[in-house]
C-alpha cells in the first residue's frame, strides 16, 4: 500500500455564522490522482484553501504523512510540500518563466540581498528539462499561451519539492491537444509518487486521469469511490443529491431566414478568412482549439476590434459596425468568456446590471430614470430567467457564476438583442447551473432569437448546436450539421492546417 | 513559426524601444532648444539643468519603486520639506554635527515612508489616501516645527558644500543624483527587493500565495522611497542654504510625471531607473528651455502638462 500523504478529518469552517464546511474529510495517497468534485459552493475550494493555509480551520485535524500539523499560512503549506495550481493562474505576468518558478526562493550571491540571475536561469532550465517541458526560462510570462503558463505553475510546484499538487480546474482554459500534454505530465508526476488532487467540473475527464473521486455537497463529505466503479450519472446524482436530466438540443425547427451573414472577414494574423451564415432560431456552434480565432471573430463582429476586410449583413442589409454601440443597434449582443471583466458591473446591484445597456427605454420626462419601470423590467427578467437573488438590490459579485451569467443574458434581452454571441457560456459554472443555462439557450431560440455559441467543450457543442462551424488558425475549416457531427470529425477539422 | 513572429514583435515593443523613444525625445528637445537659443547649450546652462534635475530626479527614483508595486506616493514633495526642516533643526537649532544632521534628515524621510508602508500594508488604507494624509501631515509639521519661518544654515557654511561644492565644475548634488541612480538601479534589478517590487505590481495575490511576506516588502519599498525623499530634502536645504517650510507641494507631481514619462506603468509591474532618469531630464530640459525662450512661466506649466499626457499616449500607441 502506498503512503498516506494527506488525511483531513472532521474539518469545520464557518464564515460569519454560515457553515462552509461541516465534518469534511479527504485522503490522498502517494502516486494517486484523486478527483474532488461538487457543485459550486459545495466546499471544495474552502477545503483546499484550508489545506494550503489560505484559511484556518475552526476545528478538525490534518495529518501529513501521519503527522498531525497546523497549517497557519501558505508558507507552512509550502514547507510541508503542498502546492496548488489555481484556476485563475497565479503568476506574475511581467516576470520571466524562471523568475516566476523560483519566486520567494531566489538563489542569492554575495550579501544576502543580491540575486544570482545566472544560477536562477540554470536551475530553471534543469528543472524544465527533467519534466520535458519546452519552455524558455527567460521568456516573459505575459507572452506565453495559457497552456504554457500552466506548465510554469506546475514547474513552480515541482521546484518546491511538492509532494501534494492540487490542480483547480486545470483544463478549463486548455484545448484538446494541450489537455493531452497536461495528462502526460500528470502521469509522469504520478509515476514519481506525487499525490495529485484534481478538481474539475468536466466529469468526462475524470475517467481519463483520476484513480478515485471524492464527492462533496453543501460543505459535507458524501462519498469516495474508485473511478472505474462509478458512472458519470452516478457522480452527478451524488453531487446534486437528485437525478437531473440535461436538456437535449431542441430539434432543428429553425427557419431558413438568414439573420447574420459574414463574408470574407479578415483581421491581422488572427482572422484570415471567415465566412458563415446564422439562421433565425438556431444555435450555431463555433468549435476549434485555443487560438483558432473564434473569440477574435466574435469581437470583430461585435465591433470591439476593427476589421481589415470583410462584409457583415444583418437580416440581408449590409451594415458597418465600427464599435459595440453600432452592433447593439443592429441587435447583436456579446457575452464575453470573461464575465467579470467584460460582462458585469460587479459592485453594482442586479437591477442596475440588467437595465444598464438600455437606460433610454426607462427615461422619464426630463431624462431621469424611471425607477418603477426599471424595477418592473428587472423583476420580469429575474422571473423569466430564474435568477437566484435575495433582492433586486443584491450586488452581482455575491451571486454564483451561473446566476451572474443569467444577469448578463437578462441585460442583452432587455436591450432587445436578437443575435446573441455566447463565448464559453458555461466556463466555471457547476453542473446543475449548466443545464439551466442550456435550457435557457433552447428557450431563447424557440422565441426566435439566434445564437452563436463558442465553446471549447466538445460535448457541449455537440449537445446544443444545430450546426457547427469549425475554425483552425483563423480560417473556417469545416461546417457540420448536428446529425453528422462527432467529436472525431470536429477534431479532424480543428487540426486541419 | 507564428511563435517567432510574436517574439520578434514583442522585442520591438520591449523596454529597449521604450528607452529609445524617451531618449530620442530628450535628444530632439535638446537639439530644438539649442537651435532656438544660443544660450541653451552653454556649459553654465547645462550645469543649471543638471542641478535642477538632481532634486526632482532623486524624488522620482524613490517613487519609481512605489509606482512599480502599483501604488503611489503623494507625500514625497512635502516629506522632502519635512526632512529638510528636521535637518535644519538638528544642525542649526540643536548644534549637532553636520553628518548627524544629514543622516538624521534622511532617516526622517525613511520614517515617513515606513509609516506610509505600515498604514498601507497593515491597515489596508489605499496608497492614494494614506500618502495624501502623509502629504498634509508633513506639510503641517514642517510649518509647526519651523514656526513657519525658514531656518538658515548661516553658522555652518560647510553644509552648503554638500550640494553646491563641485568636482571639475559638476556640482556635488548632480554627482549624488547619479550615484543614487546607480544604487537604485542595482536595488531594482539585482536584489530581491527589486524582484519582489515587480512581483507585487504584477500580481500581488500570487506573490502572497508564493509564501512571500507581502506586507513586510511593501513597507520596505515605501520606506526606501522615504529614504530617497529624505536625501532630496537634505540636498534641497543645502542648495537653498536654508530649510523653506512652505516649499514642497507640487514636487510630487513633477517626480511622478518624470517616472511616467520614463515608462513606469501606473498600473504596476513595469518601470526602469534609466527611464526615470531620462524622464527627469526631459522635465527639466523642457522647463529650462522654455524659460530661455522667455515663455512666461504660466505657459511653461501648460506645456509641461501637455507633454506628460503626450508621452503616456505615445507609450499606449507603442503597446498596441
Amino acid at each position: 500500500m502506498a503512503e498516506l500523504l494527506v488525511k483531513m478529518e472532521d474539518i469545520d469552517k464557518s464564515f460569519a455564522g454560515v457553515h462552509a464546511l461541516s465534518r469534511a474529510r479527504f485522503e490522498l495517497y502517494a502516486g494517486e490522482v484523486h478527483a474532488l468534485v461538487g457543485e459550486n459552493g459545495a466546499g471544495k475550494s474552502t477545503l483546499m484553501k484550508i489545506l494550503t493555509g489560505v484559511y484556518s480551520k475552526d476545528s478538525g485535524r490534518i495529518y501529513i504523512k501521519g503527522q498531525e500539523v497546523e497549517i497557519q499560512n501558505p508558507r507552512v503549506a509550502q514547507n510541508l510540500g503542498i502546492s496548488i495550481i489555481h484556476q485563475e493562474l497565479n503568476l506574475m505576468p511581467h516576470l520571466t518563466v524562471a523568475q516566476n518558478i523560483f519566486i520567494g526562493r531566489e538563489p542569492r550571491k554575495g550579501i544576502k540581498f543580491m540575486l544570482d540571475e545566472q544560477e536562477l536561469n540554470r536551475r530553471a532550465r534543469e528543472l524544465l528539462d527533467t519534466i520535458h517541458m519546452d519552455l524558455d526560462p527567460k521568456a516573459r510570462v505575459s507572452n506565453l499561451t495559457v497552456a504554457k503558463q500552466q506548465m510554469v505553475e506546475i514547474a513552480k510546484a515541482l521546484s518546491i519539492k511538492a509532494e501534494v499538487i492540487i490542480m483547480d480546474e486545470p483544463t478549463s482554459a486548455l484545448a484538446e491537444a494541450e489537455i493531452e500534454e497536461l495528462f502526460r505530465i500528470i502521469h509522469h508526476l504520478k509515476s514519481e509518487g506525487k499525490g495529485i488532487i484534481y478538481i474539475s467540473h468536466r466529469l468526462e475527464e475524470l475517467k481519463r486521469v483520476a484513480d478515485r473521486v471524492t464527492v462533496m455537497r453543501d460543505g459535507r463529505y458524501i462519498d469516495t469511490v474508485k473511478i472505474g466503479e462509478v458512472t458519470r450519472e452516478q457522480i452527478i446524482s451524488m453531487m446534486v443529491g437528485r437525478e437531473i436530466y440535461e436538456t437535449a438540443s431542441a430539434g432543428a425547427e429553425n427557419s431558413n431566414e438568414v439573420v447574420l451573414e459574414v463574408k470574407n472577414l479578415r483581421r491581422g494574423r488572427t482572422i484570415k478568412d471567415v465566412s458563415f451564415k446564422l439562421k433565425k432560431g438556431e444555435i450555431l456552434g463555433f468549435a476549434g482549439l485555443m487560438g483558432a480565432g473564434r473569440t477574435e471573430v466574435a469581437r470583430a463582429i461585435f465591433g470591439a476590434d476593427p476589421i481589415d476586410e470583410g462584409e457583415i449583413y444583418v437580416k440581408g442589409r449590409k451594415v458597418h459596425i465600427k464599435n459595440p454601440g453600432d452592433a447593439v443597434k443592429h441587435g447583436i449582443g456579446y457575452l464575453s468568456e470573461d464575465r467579470k471583466r467584460y460582462g458585469l458591473a460587479l459592485g453594482m446591484d442586479v437591477e442596475t446590471n440588467i437595465v444598464m445597456a438600455a437606460f433610454e427605454k426607462f427615461l422619464g420626462l426630463l431624462g431621469w430614470i424611471r425607477q418603477d419601470k426599471t424595477r418592473l423590467e428587472a423583476r420580469t427578467r429575474i422571473e423569466e430567467l430564474k435568477i437566484k437573488t435575495p433582492t433586486l438590490k443584491q450586488k452581482v459579485k455575491f451571486l454564483s457564476g451561473g446566476n451572474q451569467q443569467k444577469v448578463i443574458m437578462a441585460k442583452w434581452l432587455t436591450r432587445n438583442c436578437d443575435i446573441l454571441i455566447f463565448d464559453e457560456p458555461t466556463r466555471g459554472i457547476d453542473v446543475g447551473a449548466k443545464s439551466e443555462i442550456y435550457k435557457l439557450l433552447n428557450e431563447l431560440v424557440k422565441e426566435g432569437k439566434s445564437i452563436i455559441m463558442i465553446s471549447s467543450e466538445l460535448p457541449e457543442i455537440l449537445r446544443m448546436s444545430h450546426r457547427i462551424v469549425v475554425m483552425c488558425e483563423g480560417r473556417v475549416t469545416g461546417e457540420l450539421s448536428a446529425t453528422e457531427a462527432t467529436q472525431e470529425r470536429i477534431m479532424y477539422y480543428a487540426t486541419m492546417r | 513559426m507564428d511563435n517567432k513572429v510574436t517574439q520578434k514583435k514583442s522585442l520591438l515593443h520591449s523596454d529597449a524601444a521604450q528607452k529609445l523613444l524617451a531618449f530620442g525625445s530628450l535628444i530632439i528637445l535638446f537639439i530644438v532648444f539649442s537651435l532656438a537659443s544660443p544660450n541653451f547649450a552653454k556649459f553654465d546652462n547645462i550645469v543649471g539643468i543638471l542641478l535642477a534635475t538632481a532634486v526632482n530626479g532623486i524624488l522620482a527614483l524613490g517613487v519609481t519603486f512605489v509606482i512599480i508595486t502599483g501604488g503611489i506616493d503623494l507625500s514625497i514633495g512635502t516629506g522632502m520639506t519635512f526632512a529638510a526642516v528636521m535637518t535644519a533643526v538638528f544642525i542649526t537649532n540643536w548644534k549637532l554635527p553636520i553628518i548627524i544632521g544629514v543622516v538624521g534628515g534622511i532617516l526622517m524621510g525613511g520614517l515617513c515612508g515606513f509609516i506610509n508602508g505600515i498604514i498601507i500594508s497593515k491597515m489596508k488604507v489605499p496608497p492614494f489616501v494614506a500618502t495624501l494624509g502623509m502629504m498634509m501631515a508633513t506639510k503641517g509639521l514642517s510649518l509647526v516645527i519651523s514656526g513657519t519661518k525658514p531656518i538658515y544654515f548661516n553658522d555652518t557654511p560647510a553644509y552648503r558644500q554638500i550640494a553646491m561644492g563641485s568636482i571639475s565644475g559638476i556640482p556635488n548634488a548632480v554627482l549624488i543624483f547619479f550615484v543614487a541612480a546607480i544604487i537604485a538601479n542595482i536595488i531594482l534589478t539585482r536584489t530581491i527587493l527589486g524582484r519582489y517590487d515587480f512581483a507585487l505590481g504584477s500580481n500581488e495575490e500570487a506573490t502572497r500565495l508564493s509564501g512571500i511576506n507581502v506586507d513586510a516588502w511593501k513597507t520596505a519599498i515605501y520606506t526606501l522611497c522615504g529614504l530617497f525623499f529624505g536625501l532630496a530634502g537634505v540636498l534641497m536645504a543645502s542648495r537653498l542654504n536654508s530649510a523653506q517650510p512652505a516649499l514642497g507641494q507640487g514636487y510630487e507631481m513633477d517626480a511622478i510625471a518624470a517616472a511616467v514619462i520614463g515608462g513606469t506603468s501606473l498600473s504596476g509591474g513595469e518601470g526602469t531607473i534609466l527611464g526615470t532618469v531620462i524622464g527627469a531630464f526631459i522635465m527639466s530640459v523642457l522647463t529650462n528651455g522654455l524659460r530661455i525662450l522667455s515663455v512666461p512661466q504660466e505657459w511653461q506649466i501648460v506645456v509641461t502638462g501637455t507633454i506628460v499626457v503626450m508621452a503616456v499616449y505615445l507609450d499606449i500607441i507603442r503597446r498596441r
